[in-house]
C-alpha cells in the first residue's frame, strides 16, 4: 500500500538528459524504482544509459504507459514542463527543480484545479515508499520500511528527521517532500487525508518552518479529522523576522508565519511537537504512545 | 530583490502611473540644482532599503535651495535608523528630490501573492498613508481585496468596484480603472512579488497620483530580467551578503559568534535553532544549497572566515547528493587562502564519509568531526565556552 507510489509505479523522467536529471534517474533505478524513459525536446529516438528518450511526454505515456512524472527541468521551462504532464494526462508529477518563477506557478495552480494529475513541490525532494519506489533526490539508504508517514516542507532537514527515525527503529511508509515554494502542489493536508486512508501508515511526523500558514490551517484539520498520531517539528523558532531563509517561502512578514505560533497551534490541536530537531524520534514516540494510553 | 522607491517610481511612469516630477541626487550640490529648477517647495526622500523614513527624519520638507542644501547635508552623512532597518541602521547615498502636491485625500493600494489561494490578491482601502497591517486589525471591513485570477485577469468591473469601494466619482473612476490595471500589468511584466502604492492621492486638482511606492521583485524570476542587476545598490546591503549572492549561496548575517555552513534552508534554520537551544550564538544563516560544489563550499567557508565576529564555526552537511570528501576538500581549499585558527565542528553524513574525515583530520586544522547534529552543536559550544574561560583568566 503505502501512499502515491509504490513497486509497480512506472515513471517517466522530464529532462533526463541534463547532469541531474541523468543523475537521479540513475539513483531511483539503482533503489529499484521502475524508470521507463524521460523526456527531452530535440533528443527524441536517442537512449542514454539505457533510459529511452522521447520529445515529447504525449509519446512517452503512449510508449510506455508511465503514470509518474519526475521533473528535473531547469527554472525557465518548469512551469512549461508541469503543465504538459497535466495536459499528457498524467496522475503524479514529482517537480523537483528549484527556483520556478511565481508567476508562472500561480498559472499553473489554476489549472491543475480543473485537472486530475496531482502535484508535489516544486522545490522539493521528491516522494519515497522506503523498499520499493523512490521518486526523488533523497539519498535512500537513511530510509527503512515501516509505518510512519513523514510530510515535509524541507530537503535535507527532512533526512536528518528521517535519519533519527530509522536509528530508531521507526521505519516509514512513505516520505514526501510538498516543497519550501510559496505556492506548491499537494500541501500538509493533501497528504495527510492519504496517510489517514492508508492501513500501512500508524502514524505521521510533520516537518514544517517559518513563513505561511500552512501548518496553522493543517493544525486544525488534524484536529477534526486525523485518526492517527501525529507528531512534528517546525524549524526557525529563532529566525530574523523579514529574511528569506533560503527557501521562497520561508520569511516572516508582517507578524505572520513565526515557528513560535505554528508550534502552539500544533500543540493545541494534539500534534507533539519535538521541541527540538535533535528529539525526533521521542516526539514521534511519545504521540504513538499517547495514543496507545487513549485506545 | 528590494529597489528604492525612486526607481520604482520610474517603472511606475513607465505603465502610465502618474508620480510627483522629481529626481533622484547624490550630491548638497544636485539636491540644490533640483530644488531651484522646480521652484516650488519641494521634499526630500532619503532613498534606502527600509521603510518607516517620515518617523525616522528622513522626509523633509523644503522651502528653497538654501534650505535644500542644509537636509541634504544632514542626511547624506547620515546612517538612518527607523523601526525597520534594525540598530545598525542603512547609510543615505541617494536622495529623491520631489515636488509637493497639495493632496485633497489619501488611499492605500496593492498587489502582493496571497499564498492561500496561490493568487495575486489586490487591496485597496480608503485609509492611505497609515500602517495597512493596522487597519487590516482595527477596521478590517476599510480593507477591500480581489483574488485575481490569472486566466482572466483584472477587468474592467473589478477595477470599477475597487474604484468605488474608494469612494471615487466622475471621471477618477475611469482613472482609477486603468491605474490598477496597468498596476497587474507591471507586477506580471516586471516579475514583482509585490508592488504596493502607499499613499495614492487625490491632488486638489483631481488628479491620482502615486505619492510613495514600494516594488520588491521574485527572486526566482531575475533570469528574466538581466536589467535589474544594475538597479542593485550595493551601499544598502552587508558587503558579505553581496559576496554570497555571487556565489549564488543564501547567507544572512546574524549577531552571534558561530559561523554556520549547512546545506539546505530547513537544515539551515533548524541548526541555528539547536545552537540557541545549547547556549550558542549564530553569527549567520549560511545554505550552501544542495548539490554545492568544492568550490561553492570553499567560497562559503571564505564568507564565513571574513566575518571578524567568528570565533568558531559549525558545519553541519546531511550529504545525499553531496559527498563528503567533496566538502572536506571545499573547506581545506578556503584555509588554505584565508588561514583559521579557529575552532571547527564539522557533522557530517552521507557518502564517501571515511575518505572526508580523513582529509579534514591530516589538514592540520583546528578541526573534530562528529556524527550527530545534537553532539556537533554541544561540542562547538563547549569550545566555545573553553576559549572564553582562557580569556577570562
Amino acid at each position: 500500500m503505502a501512499i502515491l507510489i509504490n513497486r509497480n509505479s512506472k515513471i517517466i523522467v522530464q529532462g533526463i538528459t541534463g547532469k541531474s536529471g541523468l543523475l537521479h534517474a540513475r539513483q531511483c533505478r539503482d533503489y529499484g524504482s521502475h524508470i521507463v524513459g524521460g523526456v527531452t525536446p530535440g533528443k527524441g529516438g536517442t537512449t542514454i544509459d539505457g533510459f529511452p528518450v522521447f520529445d515529447t511526454l504525449n509519446e512517452a505515456i503512449l510508449t510506455t504507459q508511465a503514470t509518474v512524472t519526475m521533473i528535473l527541468v531547469p527554472a525557465p521551462w518548469a512551469a512549461d514542463a508541469i503543465l504538459e504532464a497535466a495536459d499528457g494526462g498524467i496522475n503524479l508529477a514529482v517537480c523537483i527543480t528549484e527556483g520556478i518563477p511565481v508567476r508562472d506557478m500561480v498559472v499553473v495552480k489554476k489549472y491543475l484545479h480543473q485537472n486530475k494529475m496531482l502535484l508535489v513541490g516544486p522545490n522539493c525532494p521528491g516522494v519515497i515508499t522506503p523498499g520499493e519506489c523512490e521518486v526523488g533526490i533523497m539519498p535512500g539508504t537513511i530510509h527503512k520500511k515501516g509505518n510512519i508517514g513523514v510530510v515535509s516542507r524541507s530537503g535535507t532537514l527532512t533526512y536528518e528527521v528521517v535519519k533519527q527515525l530509522s536509528d530508531a527503529g521507526l521505519g516509514q511508509s512513505t516520505c514526501v517532500g510538498i516543497g519550501g515554494d510559496p505556492i506548491i502542489g499537494m500541501d500538509f493536508i493533501d497528504v495527510l487525508k492519504l496517510f489517514n486512508e492508508d492501513p500501512e501508515t500508524k502514524g505521521v511526523f510533520i516537518i514544517g518552518e517559518i513563513g505561511g500558514d500552512a501548518e496553522e490551517t493543517a493544525s486544525q484539520w488534524i484536529k477534526e479529522n486525523m485518526k492517527k498520531p501525529t507528531a512534528a517539528y517546525i524549524a526557525g523558532l529563532t529566525a530574523p523576522a523579514g529574511k528569506r531563509m533560503g527557501h521562497a517561502g520561508a520569511i516572516i512578514t508582517g507578524g505572520k508565519g513565526l515557528a513560535a505560533d505554528k508550534i502552539r497551534v500544533l500543540s493545541e490541536c494534539g500534534v507533539t511537537v519535538a521541541s527540538s530537531p535533535t528529539k525526533i524520534a521521542q516526539a514521534m514516540m511519545q504521540a504513538l504512545n499517547k495514543q496507545d494510553c487513549n485506545s | 530583490m528590494n529597489i528604492h522607491e525612486y526607481q520604482a517610481k520610474e517603472i511606475l511612469k513607465s505603465f502610465g502611473i502618474p508620480v510627483p516630477n522629481g529626481c533622484m541626487v547624490k550630491s548638497v550640490r544636485q539636491a540644490e540644482k533640483s530644488v531651484e529648477k522646480f521652484g516650488c517647495l519641494c521634499v526630500l526622500k532619503a532613498q534606502i532599503y527600509a521603510g518607516g523614513r517620515g518617523k525616522a527624519g528622513g522626509i523633509k520638507t523644503v522651502q528653497d535651495a538654501g534650505q535644500a542644501c542644509d537636509v541634504a547635508k544632514e542626511l547624506l552623512k547620515k546612517k538612518l535608523v527607523t523601526i525597520q532597518t534594525g540598530t545598525h541602521g542603512l547609510a543615505v547615498k541617494r536622495i529623491l528630490v520631489e515636488e509637493t502636491i497639495a493632496i485633497e485625500k489619501e488611499f492605500y493600494l496593492s498587489i502582493t501573492l496571497d499564498r492561500r489561494t496561490s493568487r495575486y490578491c489586490l487591496i485597496a482601502s480608503a485609509q492611505g498613508g497609515i500602517d495597512i497591517e493596522e487597519v487590516a486589525r482595527t477596521s478590517p471591513e476599510k480593507i477591500h481585496t480581489l483574488y485575481i485570477d490569472p486566466f482572466i485577469g483584472v477587468r474592467d468591473y473589478h477595477a470599477r468596484r475597487i474604484a468605488l469601494s474608494l469612494g471615487l466619482k466622475g471621471r477618477l473612476i475611469e482613472d482609477c480603472i486603468k491605474l490598477v490595471q496597468n498596476l497587474y500589468k507591471l507586477l506580471l511584466e516586471k516579475d514583482c512579488s509585490l508592488v504596493e502604492i502607499n499613499p495614492l492621492v487625490i491632488s486638489k486638482d483631481q488628479r491620482l497620483i502615486a505619492m510613495d511606492c514600494k516594488i520588491n521583485f521574485d527572486d526566482n524570476a531575475l533570469f528574466r530580467h538581466p536589467d535589474y542587476e544594475k538597479m542593485i545598490d550595493d551601499s544598502q546591503l552587508d558587503s558579505l551578503e553581496i559576496q554570497a549572492k555571487k556565489y549564488d549561496l543564501a547567507y544572512i548575517k546574524l549577531n552571534g559568534n558561530i559561523g554556520c555552513m549547512v546545506n539546505g534552508a530547513g537544515l539551515a534554520m533548524a541548526t541555528l535553532d539547536v545552537l540557541k537551544e545549547y547556549g550558542g550564538e549564530p553569527a549567520n544563516f549560511l545554505d550552501v544549497g544542495g548539490g554545492a560544489n568544492r568550490e561553492k563550499v570553499a567560497e562559503a567557508f571564505k564568507i564565513i572566515l571574513k566575518d571578524k565576529k567568528v570565533k568558531g564555526i559549525f558545519v553541519n552537511i546531511f550529504g545525499g547528493i553531496m559527498h563528503c570528501d567533496i566538502i572536506a576538500q571545499g573547506i581545506i581549499d578556503a584555509t588554505k587562502q584565508i588561514s583559521c585558527e579557529l575552532p571547527i565542528v564539522v557533522r557530517m553524513d552521507g557518502s564517501r564519509l571515511s575518505e572526508g574525515k580523513s582529509l579534514l583530520s591530516q589538514s592540520g586544522l583546528n578541526v573534530e568531526t562528529v556524527d550527530t547534529l545534537a553532539d556537533g552543536v554541544a561540542k562547538i559550544v563547549q569550545r566555545m565556552g573553553k576559549k572564553r574561560k582562557v580569556i577570562a583568566n
